[in-house]
């Protein structure tokens, strides 16, 4: 038997050998490795929104907040802390996802446009927190003088900092096993459960299931994921700013994931490469760039309800 | 000993009472069917023993233990399920994924990240018994919010089965059905309660099914309980006459008596 919202083999894999190849390729059509690695990193991010979104149906408008801060802890550590790549993006993860789970339980029982409203609060208080705090976050001109460093395995040392496709590759180990760990947990009873909920929350509480303890869950391994992926921003950019926590960013990611296809798992990566091709190829053309986003999201809500992988899918809506 | 006890239970929501001081016992493998007129607090009422309410005053105790201030998920692992008037299931999913998120919960596995090839195959045995048990087996893989009204209703009969419930609350089974189902739906019930001795309360408006499976019958009248007895008890009941014909005769039909009043 199918099951629901899983992928063709054959997809999945045509996925992965576009994501391995992709530095091989991506110069072919005018790109460039680090565009790659940008997709990669806002479609972790947007992925795991989604987690939350398209697989709990629980919509959150301040997820940039976990992201900026994933990305502060990564650049803070490297600052103050630890020349480790890997411990910095432990630490930044850490932040992010503990920060998260802890206001998020204090949400948890809100629904809709009030969980909604205060994630987009919550975003705003470490905006401006970033924002203001110059002695350490640097304020409005963001976090510098930090670099990503070699990454030490054993006897071998691999350069990420100077080689771009190297660092491509690490980026890319790093989103497989974010997001093989969100495949699995979705295929679990666990996840069967975020479904549940997402599909009809009193029969879930009727079965049994603590739905606002559930919620909770899944809105803090969201955090965890998209922290990750907040510290490999600031790994590919050697940067941080005010803007990786602002809400315009929450929107982007909200977009990303509407676009590509909220209830299909890959959806929300296809959105990403879209906004950030568009972003990259468009705004160099006008600086306008972003109203060629909306009306490709305006025609994608209003035409394909489901998304553009929803459509590829084939599946009709009922 | 009784498996539910409800304790002068009240409901008010603002001015309206909308479940008075109604006390109730339910021995163990009773089949107990609640009637009564529309509007009488019959939904109320089964909201207050699963929490998904909180009764005003009155407590709700099952199987001697007080779980009025227990969370309405908390009852449901203590052995409470139920289904609703309105049917309620994960459309966007198939039938046996709707009942494996309901066999799993039963399990204990809701916070398990992973699960082993043997414990998955074993939560697909179980729910394919639950489908052959609800007559559903051949539409184990078809979304469940294409199939038929029917089937729909008997799919949330299965779900709240395959929770091995020891109490089980069915509002309005046969509600929207054919002369068919309404058949399927009270053979299914009556094998619940006479082949595994399932407890079983159940919210009913045709009478044909409530007298030929009830072994008591408890009335609801504008939210206070009117009568409580055997079937031939409440047939001959004066009260319980006297509210159903009252509402008849608002709907302007002139048949007496409780069944066929009901039924109309």
């Amino acid at each position: 038997m199918r099951e629901s919202g899983r992928t063709h083999p054959a997809v999945l894999a045509a996925i992965w050998v576009v994501l391995l190849l992709a530095p091989t390729w991506l110069g072919l059509v005018g790109g460039y490795t680090a565009l790659g690695a940008r997709v990669l990193v806002l479609g972790l991010a947007a992925m795991s929104l989604n987690f939350l979104l398209g697989f709990t149906g629980v919509l959150s408008f301040g997820h940039a907040a976990w992201f900026g801060l994933g990305a502060y802890g990564t650049g803070l550590t490297l600052k103050f802390l630890a020349a480790s790549t890997p411990l910095s993006l432990l630490a930044g993860t850490l932040l992010g996802g503990a920060l998260g789970a802890a206001l998020g339980a204090l949400i948890a029982h809100r629904r809709g446009i009030y969980f909604a409203m205060v994630t987009i609060a919550f975003g705003q208080v470490f905006y401006y927190i970033a924002y203001r705090w110059n002695a350490l976050t640097g304020g409005d001109d963001g976090l510098r003088g930090f670099s990503r460093q070699p990454l030490a395995i054993g006897p071998w040392r691999i350069d990420i900092v100077a080689n771009g496709v190297a660092f491509y590759y690490f980026v890319l180990v790093c989103f497989a096993a974010a997001v093989a760990i969100m495949a699995l947990l979705l295929r679990s009873p666990f996840g069967h459960t975020l479904v549940a909920i997402r599909e009809n929350e009193r029969r879930a509480r009727f079965l049994g299931i603590p739905v606002e303890f559930h919620i909770w869950l899944a809105f803090a391994l969201s955090c965890v994921f998209i922290s990750f992926a907040g510290g490999l921003y600031a790994l590919l950019n050697n940067f941080a700013d005010p803007n990786n926590l602002h809400y315009s960013l929450s929107g982007d990611l909200v977009i990303m994931a509407v676009l590509g296809g909220m209830r299909s798992f890959w959806g929300p990566l296809l959105g990403a490469a879209l906004f950030v091709v568009l972003q990259d190829y468009v705004s160099s053309l006008t600086t306008n760039w972003m109203s060629f986003v909306g009306l490709l999201f305006v025609l994608v809500v209003l035409f394909f309800p489901r998304g553009l992988l929803g459509v590829l899918r084939g599946k009709s809506p009922a | 000993m009784s498996l539910l006890e409800v304790r002068e239970a009240s409901k008010s929501f603002g001015s309206l009472a909308a479940v008075r001081r109604v006390s109730l016992r339910v021995a163990a493998g009773e089949l107990r069917a609640v009637i009564g007129p529309n509007g009488a607090g019959k939904t109320t009422f089964f909201n207050l023993i699963t929490g998904a309410l909180r009764p005003s005053a009155g407590a709700i105790l099952f199987d001697g233990r007080d779980v009025t201030a227990v969370p309405a998920w908390r009852r449901v692992v203590l052995g409470m399920a139920r289904t609703f008037q309105i049917t309620e299931i994960f459309p966007e999913l198939t039938l046996a994924e709707n009942l494996r998120v309901a066999v799993e919960a039963a399990a204990g596995l809701r916070l398990r990240p992973w699960i082993s090839r043997a414990a998955a195959a074993a939560v697909g045995r179980q729910v394919e018994d639950m489908l052959a048990l609800a007559g559903l087996a051949a539409k184990a893989g078809r979304r469940v919010g294409e199939l038929s009204h029917g089937d729909q209703r008997a799919a949330e009969i299965a779900m709240a089965l395959a929770l091995r419930p020891r109490l089980l609350l069915l509002d309005e089974p046969t509600a929207g059905m054919g002369e068919q189902e309404t058949y399927d739906v009270a053979q299914l019930v009556r094998r619940l309660h006479r082949d595994r001795n399932l407890t079983i309360v159940l919210i009913e408006h045709d009478m044909r099914v409530v007298f030929h499976l009830a072994d008591r019958i408890a009335v609801l009248d504008q939210g206070a309980l009117i009568a409580d007895g055997t079937p031939e008890e409440i047939a001959a009941d004066k009260t319980v006459q006297a509210a159903y014909l009252g509402q008849v005769a608002e709907g302007g039909a002139a048949e007496a008596g409780a069944a066929e009043a009901g039924a109309a």
